[in-house]
């Protein structure tokens, strides 16, 4: 078998805001002095004048992709997560979320697999932050493919958008010629009938190995992959729910907040149904390889199977 | 307009501030009052606006970062014809346009929400910004209180706009020297505001009398003519000006005046009003 392909998201997000602004002349793209590591550096070296370093000021830089958003360009503010979601929490609500600005937050770096940095700048707290926005769309994409879809559909729609984006080369799943994007459409990767997987960003891919682990043990796993969290694609979650009796959440994100809870709000309401959220169990990261991190933390393929085998 | 003219408009937009302020039981009569005469110029003389045209891409825009002080804003829109003047009874009512803090998407012509302190400036900065990208003529002007600019990301923007030479920005500081907790300078003293703007940049220009059109008329002329730069202009103002019991007062900052009070803030102002009209 050849090595499978593997791309970090905010490579593809960067490929992509230089490939829409070759067709969008109002796609601004914003940085607080991460333009390397946000990969903005892309759009800025085809699109200088249109690349807007604000210096490390996220808070600030929030305000202008809104005042910029007011004359009709499209801004992409960029940064890590940490500082997207965290730091500049209450100027995205209020400047951005409030007045419902056409906005793209472009975050990368999110969750543990930022790795040797540690707990400060490991944002697993963010898809909890922004789904708490009215309006607010959050978007985690799973791989190179969706990442990139998932970009120009931000730049399509009209309105406030949180893009997600990882650090660590992750496997190209979605390349296939039937991948579509819709935001708030979930993806069925593989069918199952004894519980359903519903996974996130990097944890897509591990999921669907944790399938494949259940399947060699007679477990029937159906994976979902949910790229958009808000607006959650309901129907999808409570049809798989109903057919499995069981759902697990797997996300790079704590368990308080994120997909599992966006999960559970809708199952809890409308269909009843047991959960196992897997995740950040409520503790900071540390410093170390962004792989290890992942093993350590229970979100790769053998973690994830672990954790399902033991609760069924 | 003559200075005459703007002085009595000021004064109808300072009854509108306690008018509404009273109706609404609520809301910053102080530094509502002390811009007023601010408020009055940028709407009345300064700013190319269009009450019939208020999404034009080339008009000037203004950003209240001092959200608070909602009222003195409403009260020169509705006086300049964006909405209308019986409506200001309505501030801070459910299912009213006037928000507490404004809100674009109840008002057109507000070309930014504001409210939450500091925040203001930074729209203003990018608005400033496009309109130099896009090789526009507009310029944009926000108000700040001096208490405000304690907040830390009224720095990080007023570092951008020097940086970017955004000579279409213009920064007005309200300096009316009281913030909720009492004088600016016991609480935590911005001072001196123009070294610290000077530093960032900015043409600063002190305006002694904030209160006093023709001084407004000569700073927003010089700030007009800066090239290569963002102006501030600082202003001295009086917070509660106009109203007796108000003026100098912190304890005026967030408060409604009663029926009683009320009565005697509007005869204060109707006074002040007959005087002008001696003129």
């Amino acid at each position: 078998m050849s090595e499978v392909k593997k791309i970090a998201t905010r490579e593809s997000y960067g490929n992509a805001l230089a490939e829409l602004g070759k067709k969008h002349e109002n796609l601004v793209v914003l940085d607080a002095d991460l333009a390397g590591a946000t990969k903005t550096g892309v759009f800025k070296k085809a699109f200088p004048e249109r690349h807007i370093d604000c210096g490390i000021a996220e808070c600030n830089m929030m305000g202008i992709a809104a005042g910029l958003s007011t004359t009709g360009k499209v801004p992409f503010a960029s940064t890590f997560a940490m500082f997207a979601a965290g730091r500049a929490f209450e100027q995205v609500r209020n400047s951005i979320g409030y007045p419902h600005m056409n906005v793209k937050i472009g975050a990368t770096h999110a969750g543990i697999s930022v790795g040797e940095d540690g707990a400060s700048h490991q944002c697993n707290e963010d898809i909890a932050l922004m789904r708490t926005i009215p309006g607010m769309v959050v978007i985690n994409p799973s791989d190179d493919v969706e990442a990139r879809a998932a970009v120009e559909a931000a730049y399509e729609y009209e309105g406030p958008v949180y893009l997600r984006f990882g650090r660590l080369a992750v496997p190209v799943i979605n390349d296939n010629p039937d991948y579509k994007f819709e935001i708030g459409k979930g993806v069925v990767l593989r069918e199952g009938t004894d519980v359903t997987i519903i996974a996130t960003g990097l944890c897509v891919s591990g999921a669907l190995e944790a399938a494949e682990k259940l399947a060699a043990d007679g477990v029937s796993a159906k994976v979902i992959n949910i790229h958009t969290i808000k607006p959650l694609d309901e129907e999808l979650v409570l049809e798989a729910a109903k057919a499995t009796g069981k759902v697990v959440t797997v996300e790079e994100h704590s368990v308080i907040g994120g997909l599992g809870s966006a999960v559970c709000d809708v199952l809890s309401a409308k269909a009843p149904t047991p959960v196992l959220k897997i995740g950040i169990q409520d503790v900071f990261g540390e410093s170390g390889a962004a792989a290890a991190l992942i093993k350590k933390y229970k979100l790769d393929g053998d973690g994830i199977y672990e954790q399902v085998k033991a609760w069924l | 307009m003559t200075t005459l003219e703007l002085q009595k408009m000021a004064n109808e937009v300072r009854k509108g501030i306690v008018t509404a302020v009273h109706s609404a039981k609520a809301g910053h009569p102080g530094g509502s009052l002390s811009a007023a005469d601010v408020f009055t110029y940028l709407y009345f003389e300064e700013m190319n606006i269009d009450p019939k045209d208020p999404k034009n891409p080339d008009r000037d825009r203004f950003v209240l970062s001092k959200g608070h002080t909602a009222p003195g804003y409403y009260s020169a829109m509705a006086h300049r014809g964006f909405f209308p003047v019986e409506d200001l009874t309505t501030l801070r009512k459910l299912g009213s346009h006037l928000q507490g803090h404004p809100c674009m998407q109840h008002i057109a012509g507000i070309d930014m929400s504001s409210g939450s302190l500091g925040q203001g400036i930074s729209a203003a900065v990018g608005m400033a910004l496009a309109g130099k990208m896009d090789k526009k003529d507009y310029r944009v002007y926000t108000l700040l209180g001096d208490g405000e600019i304690q907040e830390g990301q009224v720095w990080e923007a007023s570092m951008f706009a020097g940086h970017r030479k955004l000579d279409n920005l213009v920064v007005i500081v309200d300096n009316n020297g009281l913030q909720i907790d009492g004088k600016i300078d016991d609480v935590c003293s911005p001072y001196p505001i123009d070294k610290k703007f000077e530093a960032f940049n900015f043409h600063v220009i002190n305006v002694a009398d904030g209160n006093d059109m023709d001084q407004l008329r000569a700073a927003f002329a010089e700030a007009r003519a800066t090239k290569g730069m963002p102006s501030a202009i600082i202003m001295k103002t009086v917070k509660g000006k106009g109203v007796s019991f108000m003026e100098n007062q912190a304890s005026w900052h967030g408060v409604a005046p009663n029926d009683e009070q009320y009565a005697v803030a509007m005869a204060d102002l109707e006074k002040v009003g007959e005087a002008l009209c001696q003129k």
